[in-house]
C-alpha cells in the first residue's frame, strides 16, 4: 500500500467509528498526539495521589479512612491502566517518568493546589473527580483502542469517587459552624480551578481541531464544561453551598447556568509552574523515585540470578 | 558492574472469569513472575473480577504484523464454505 | 476482671495491632519504590483497616455499645492502646517496612490459626476472615525479603539492618498477662507462648531463603500490654486523631 492508501484506510476506520489498534498504521502526528495525551493523563492520576494522600492519615473516621484509601488506590490503578495503554505505542515507562521529571511532560494543573482542610478532600471528590468524569465518559469513545478500553474500565470505577466527595461536603454542611465554614472555604478555593480543568475556551484552543478530526477528542472543552456546570451548581445548592461566582445566573430560555469570567491568567500561571504546589509535587515524585532506585536495582539483580525462563545469557 | 535501573520488565495480563476464555486485560511491570501475578491481582481484580490469572513477559509474545495481514487473514475471507450459511437444508429438517 | 472485660481487652489488642500497622502502611501512599508497589501496600493497609474495624465493632458490642468503634480508635490515648511495639515503629526504608510486615504477618497467621477454634464465635469468625488476608501479606513480605537478601549488596545490608533493629521487639509480641490467664482455660484464646516457637521456626526458614540469619540482639524492649509504648506512638496517634480531638462531638 502507498502512503496515500494507508492514510485513506486510516481515515476510513476513524469515519466508521472503529478503533485504531497498536499495530495499525497511523500518521505520525496522530501517534504523537494520542501518546502525549495518554501519558499526561497517567501522570495526572499519579500526581493526584499526593494531595489526597495528604489527608489519609488524618481521616476523621474508620469509614472515611477506608474510602479515601480505596479511592487513592483506584487513582494509582488508573495511572497504571493509562501507562499500560501508552506503552502500546512503544515508549517505555522509564522514559515517561524522565520526561515528567524534566518538565517535558505535563499533568493536570488541578493537582498543583493544596489540600488545606478535610473539606478539600470532599471538594476534590465532588468537583475534581466530577469534572474528570464528564471528560472521561466522553473519552470512552476515543479512537485509539487501548485508550478507549482503559477509559471504559476507569469510568466503571469512578462513580463512587464523586459520591464520596459529595457525601463529605453534605455531612459537613449539616454539621457544626466550624465544619460549614471549612466546607464553604474549600468550595471557594476549588470551584474555579475545577472549571479550568476543561481547558481553554473552544475559540482559544488550538489542539482541539486536529484531536476532534481524529476522534481522539469526542466533545469540545466548552461543551463538557457546560455539562459539568449544569449538574454541579444544582448539587451545591441542594446542600446549601454558595457558588463563589457573583455573575452566576440561570438562563430560563436555554435552561443552562451561565457563569462569570474565568481567570485564565491564574490557569496559565499554574500551568507554567507557579502554582502553590507545582514544586512540591515534582520534588516529591523525584525524591521517592530516587529513594526507590536501590529497590528496583535489587529486584532486577535477583531476577537475573533466578533466571526463571531459562533464557541463554 | 553498573546496577540497572528501570521500571522493571513489562508483562501482559490475561484473566479468566468463571469458565470464559482468558481475556487480555492490560499489562503490569514486575521483575519476576511471583511479583507479576501479585501485581496483576492487585491491579486487575480489585472488584472480584477474576478466577485465574496468567502473566506473560511481553517480549515472549509473538504477534502478527500489519504487513502480514494480507497473507495471514485474506485467504480465509474467500472460503465461505466454512460457514454454515453456505449450505441449503431441506425444508422441515430440524437440529442441523 | 470478669470474662467479658477480659475479652474486651483481648479484642482491643487485635484491633490496635491492625489499626496501627494500617496507619503506618498508609504513610507509603505515593511514596512507593514503583507504582505497582504503592498499590500493593495500600491493599494491605485496607485489609488491616477492615480487620481493625471488625475488631473495634466487636469490642464496642462487648461494652454494651456504650462506645462506638470510632471512639475506640480515635479517642483512646497512648497509655490505653494495646498494640505491640513492633507495629508502631516508623516505616524507615522499604526493606524496614517489609521486615516489619514479615514479622507481624507471621505472628498474625499463627495467632489467627490458633483462634479459629475459639469458643467465642465472633472471635473465631473474625480470625477466619483475617487469616486469608494475613497469609497473602506474609507471602508478599517474605518474597520481598527473599529478593532483597539475594539481590544486591545494598538490599541485603538494608534488610539485615532492619532485622537487627526490629528483632528487639520480638518478646513484646508474645507477652501475656492476667487477661490471657483468665481466657485461656475458657478456650477463648490461644497461648502466645505456644505460638512463639512456630513463629521463630518460620522466620528462620524464610530468613535462610534470604541468605540471612536470626541476629544476635540482646537488647529487649517490652511493655505494650501495660500501655508503655515507644515514643513513636504518641506522634502517630496525634496525627491520626487530630480531627476528632479538634472538633469534639462533630459528625463526619
Amino acid at each position: 500500500m502507498t502512503e496515500e492508501e494507508k492514510l485513506f484506510h486510516f481515515n476510513e476506520i476513524i469515519a466508521r467509528d472503529e478503533k485504531i489498534e497498536p499495530k495499525d498504521w497511523m500518521p505520525e502526528a496522530y501517534r504523537k498526539t494520542v501518546l502525549r495525551q495518554m501519558v499526561q493523563h497517567a501522570h495526572s492520576e499519579v500526581i493526584g495521589m499526593q494531595p489526597e494522600g495528604n489527608w489519609v492519615l488524618r481521616a476523621p473516621t474508620l469509614r472515611a479512612k477506608k474510602i479515601l484509601l480505596a479511592k487513592i488506590q483506584d487513582e494509582g490503578g488508573h495511572g497504571l491502566y493509562l501507562y499500560s495503554a501508552a506503552e502500546t505505542l512503544g515508549q517505555d515507562r522509564s522514559e515517561m517518568i524522565e520526561q515528567l521529571h524534566e518538565g517535558k511532560a505535563k499533568y493536570s494543573h488541578i493537582f498543583n493546589y493544596p489540600t488545606l482542610n478535610w473539606a478539600d478532600i470532599g471538594a476534590i471528590g465532588w468537583l475534581v473527580d466530577g469534572a474528570a468524569i464528564v471528560n472521561q465518559v466522553s473519552l470512552q469513545r476515543t479512537s485509539y483502542g487501548p485508550y478507549s478500553r482503559a477509559m471504559v474500565r476507569i469510568c466503571k470505577e469512578e462513580s463512587f469517587h464523586q459520591r464520596q466527595g459529595y457525601e463529605i461536603m453534605a455531612k459537613m454542611m449539616n454539621g457544626t459552624e466550624a465544619q460549614k465554614e471549612m466546607a464553604q472555604d474549600a468550595m471557594n478555593r476549588w470551584w474555579w480551578p475545577s472549571l479550568m480543568m476543561f481547558g481553554p475556551h473552544d475559540k482559544d484552543s488550538w489542539h482541539t481541531q486536529e484531536s476532534m478530526q481524529w476522534k481522539i477528542k469526542r466533545a469540545s472543552n466548552d461543551e463538557l464544561r457546560q455539562k459539568f456546570i449544569d449538574k454541579t451548581v444544582d448539587q451545591a445548592h441542594v446542600i446549601g453551598l454558595t457558588v463563589p461566582d457573583k455573575d452566576l445566573k440561570f438562563n430560563e430560555d436555554t435552561k443552562h447556568w451561565e457563569i462569570g469570567t474565568i481567570n485564565w491568567d491564574e490557569f496559565w500561571n499554574v500551568v507554567k509552574g507557579n502554582g502553590q504546589c507545582n514544586h512540591k509535587r515534582m520534588a516529591h515524585h523525584i525524591r521517592f523515585h530516587n529513594e526507590g532506585r536501590w529497590v528496583r536495582e535489587a529486584v532486577l539483580s535477583y531476577a537475573e540470578k533466578i533466571n526463571e525462563f531459562q533464557t541463554a545469557n | 558492574m553498573e546496577n540497572k535501573d528501570n521500571q522493571l520488565p513489562l508483562w501482559e495480563v490475561f484473566i479468566q472469569k468463571g469458565s470464559s476464555p482468558f481475556k487480555h486485560e492490560g499489562s503490569v511491570h514486575a521483575s519476576d513472575s511471583k511479583m507479576a501475578l501479585q501485581n496483576a491481582r492487585d491491579i486487575y481484580t480489585r472488584r472480584g473480577e477474576g478466577r485465574h490469572i496468567w502473566v506473560v513477559p511481553s517480549v515472549a509474545i509473538a504477534s502478527t504484523d500489519l504487513n502480514d495481514e494480507a497473507e495471514f487473514f485474506d485467504p480465509s475471507d474467500d472460503k465461505i464454505y466454512r460457514h454454515p450459511t453456505f449450505y441449503t437444508m431441506p425444508a422441515g429438517a430440524k437440529n442441523i | 476482671m470478669n470474662k467479658n472485660e477480659a475479652t474486651y481487652n483481648y479484642v482491643l489488642r487485635l484491633a490496635d495491632n491492625s489499626m496501627i500497622l494500617a496507619q503506618r502502611l498508609a504513610e507509603w501512599c505515593s511514596k512507593g519504590p514503583i507504582l505497582e508497589e504503592d498499590l500493593a501496600m495500600t491493599n494491605i493497609s485496607l485489609d488491616l483497616l477492615g480487620q481493625a474495624e471488625n475488631f473495634y465493632n466487636y469490642a464496642a458490642e462487648l461494652k454494651g455499645n456504650t462506645v462506638t468503634a470510632d471512639q475506640l480508635a480515635f479517642l483512646r490515648s497512648e497509655r490505653e492502646y494495646m498494640n505491640n511495639l513492633l507495629v508502631e515503629q516508623p516505616n524507615g526504608d522499604f526493606a524496614f517496612s517489609m521486615m516489619r510486615q514479615l514479622m507481624y504477618s507471621c505472628l498474625a497467621k499463627h495467632w489467627y490459626e490458633g483462634l479459629l477454634n475459639s469458643k467465642d464465635e465472633m472471635i473465631a469468625s473474625l480470625a477466619a476472615k483475617a487469616l486469608k488476608e494475613v497469609k497473602y501479606h506474609l507471602r508478599h513480605s517474605s518474597e520481598w525479603i527473599i529478593r532483597f537478601g539475594n539481590g544486591t549488596e545494598e538490599s541485603k545490608q538494608r534488610s539485615e539492618f532492619a532485622l537487627s533493629e526490629l528483632w528487639r521487639f520480638r518478646e513484646d509480641m508474645f507477652e501475656t498477662n492476667e487477661v490471657d490467664d483468665l481466657l485461656l482455660p475458657e478456650g477463648i484464646i490461644v497461648n502466645l507462648k505456644d505460638i512463639y516457637p512456630m513463629w521463630k521456626a518460620e522466620m528462620t526458614f524464610i530468613l535462610e531463603e534470604a541468605g540471612m540469619q536470626i541476629p544476635e540482639v540482646h537488647n529487649t524492649i517490652k511493655g505494650s500490654l501495660q500501655g508503655i509504648h515507644t515514643e513513636h506512638l504518641g506522634h502517630l496517634l496525634c496525627e491520626m486523631q487530630y480531627l476528632q480531638r479538634t472538633h469534639p462531638g462533630a459528625e463526619w
